[in-house]
């Protein structure tokens, strides 16, 4: 891991800005470890999760929102579950990702790609359309499916469906998205 | 006791589609237990996992649209099979109790939600609503000879503060269904473990680990099968496990059902009313091995 000059670089607007939307005080952690010896995710993480607490604690901002393990986290709640302090630490890596978006930080490309894909067809169709995500999510990416060999699998099954089941009220959702993008100057 | 039990159905996304079966045979397994379903009319997507990566306010005005929904049938418990739903419905509830934060997320919707409805999934009403010795009535084939391994994936019952059903490191409510059901259950130590989870798509090679690391448990533990209550978790280790033993080296070809299709199954549902055929793993040996004592007709 690169190495970190704390004293030159503390941004405690950061520090405050996490706290106010996580809801959760930074300063509790003890950096016991427990969130990182559960999380199932740190053998891909590049910084793991104990050390982005303490690395927030420190307002190491550009480090923090640089790093793959945001995008990387699942969101699995055995953090938050596990620590000791009660402190909700899966809150606290959505609430980064949050950040990371609006400040245009995307360390894993393919991730965001699949997400945005799969809410542009909620928005389009009220749900998530399985066959439609995967093109835009290829469109988006420009990469070739990887799955190919699972077509002969699941076409069969007749679990994907090739058109879209709208839901009637969808253009009341595709309102919802367009208040938060307006609310949220996105 | 039947007859009172009366819910609002919300199937989610996935059970129009990938997991067809976990939803067909949520709703015939309801129906023989006398529990009444009632779809939650032109539901819409919760926005699983990718929503909340974005916004809560966002996430939770797309699950509250639902609820609201389900206020308007006049209804005060909705279930869902599906853990993601499960979470995204319930994380929204707990949060919209806070007034500035719901009228946030109402601002957002047509019709604001008031906060009115509970949620739970369909696997906490049956062991706490019915209750498991309801259930060990109406076996009518038990899974004699059957060795299982439960699964419930990371988020069925974590965080506790907010999902308030079984225990979150160790949970029993499905071991204790297949036990019911005749199955012998094997402790399966991996009950919580995270398959992968949507990273299928984007970052396969997560998957392929941990979803490997799963198979690897359940057969050195000698399970022949292995159930789940989740359509992500069943999707990462069944129609992925060809391509995990290619990863990997295995060679494993363990199915991988649905809770709720051996429940039907032991109640005297056909294969085909629980959608045995639509699994990839193919389930016909672990099956044929079943109920050996006491053959019913059941094909
Ligand atoms: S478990 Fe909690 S206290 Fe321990 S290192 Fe993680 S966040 Fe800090
Ligand atoms: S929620 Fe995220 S950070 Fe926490 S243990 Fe799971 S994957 Fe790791």
């Amino acid at each position: 891991m690169e190495t970190v000059n704390i004293t030159t670089s503390c941004d405690q607007q950061f520090v405050d800005l996490v706290e106010e939307e996580s809801g959760q005080t930074l300063n509790l952690c003890y950096q016991c470890g427990n969130c990182t010896a559960g999380c199932p995710y740190s053998f891909a993480y590049d910084i793991p999760v104990s050390q982005i607490m303490r690395l927030l604690q420190l307002g190491q901002k550009e480090t923090v929102l640089k790093s793959k393990s945001i995008w990387l986290c699942a969101t699995c709640e055995s953090c938050t579950t596990r620590c000791p302090n009660n402190i909700d630490v899966a809150h606290i890596m959505d609430v980064l990702r949050h950040i990371a978006r609006r400040e245009g930080y995307a360390s894993v490309k393919t991730v965001k790609s699949f997400w945005d894909s799969f809410l542009d067809s909620v928005e389009k169709h009220g749900r998530a359309f399985e066959m439609g995500l995967l093109v835009n999510y290829i469109l988006r990416t420009g990469r070739v499916w990887t799955d190919l060999d699972l077509g002969p699998k699941i076409l069969p099954k007749g679990k994907l469906h090739f058109n879209p089941n709208d839901v009637q009220g969808k253009e009341e959702i595709a309102k919802i998205f367009e208040r938060f993008k307006e609310g949220s100057g996105k | 006791m039947s007859g009172t039990l009366n819910y609002a159905y919300y199937p989610g996304c996935s059970g129009t589609g990938t997991s067809m079966e976990y939803d067909m045979s949520t709703r015939a397994v309801c129906s023989v237990l006398g529990i009444k379903l009632s779809d939650v009319p032109d539901w819409s997507c919760c926005g699983s996992t990718p929503a909340h990566t974005v916004d809560h306010t966002l996430s939770s005005a797309l699950s509250a649209r639902n609820l609201s929904l389900v206020e308007d049938m006049g209804m005060e418990t909705t279930i869902t099979p599906c853990p993601s739903c499960l979470t995204n419905l319930k994380t929204s509830g707990k949060r919209m109790e806070k007034e500035d934060f719901r009228e946030k997320v109402n601002k957002l919707l047509d019709k604001p939600y008031n906060g009115t409805v509970a949620t739970k999934s369909v696997l906490q009403i049956l062991v706490e609503d019915l209750g498991v010795e309801a259930i060990r009535e109406k076996v009518v084939k038990p899974l004699e000879g059957l060795k299982v391994a439960a699964y419930y994936g990371c988020i069925m019952n974590r965080p506790p503060e907010v999902m308030e059903f079984d225990d979150p490191e160790h949970p029993m409510s499905m071991d204790n269904i297949m036990e019911a059901l005749g199955a012998d259950v094997v402790p399966f130590p991996l009950k919580v473990e995270c398959c992968g989870a949507s990273f299928g798509i984007p970052r396969k090679d997560l998957v392929m680990k941990l979803s490997g690391k799963l198979l690897d448990a359940a057969e050195d533990i000698g399970a022949q099968a292995i159930v789940t209550a989740c359509p992500l978790c069943q999707m990462n280790l069944d129609l992925r496990q060809g391509q995990i033993n290619m990863a990997t080296g295995s060679h494993h070809k363990i199915p991988v059902f649905y809770y709720t299709q051996l429940m039907g199954l032991a109640l005297g549902l056909t294969e085909k009313e629980v959608g045995m055929g639509k699994l990839c793993v193919s389930p016909k040996a672990v099956l044929k091995a079943i109920g050996r004592k006491e053959k019913t007709s059941a094909k």
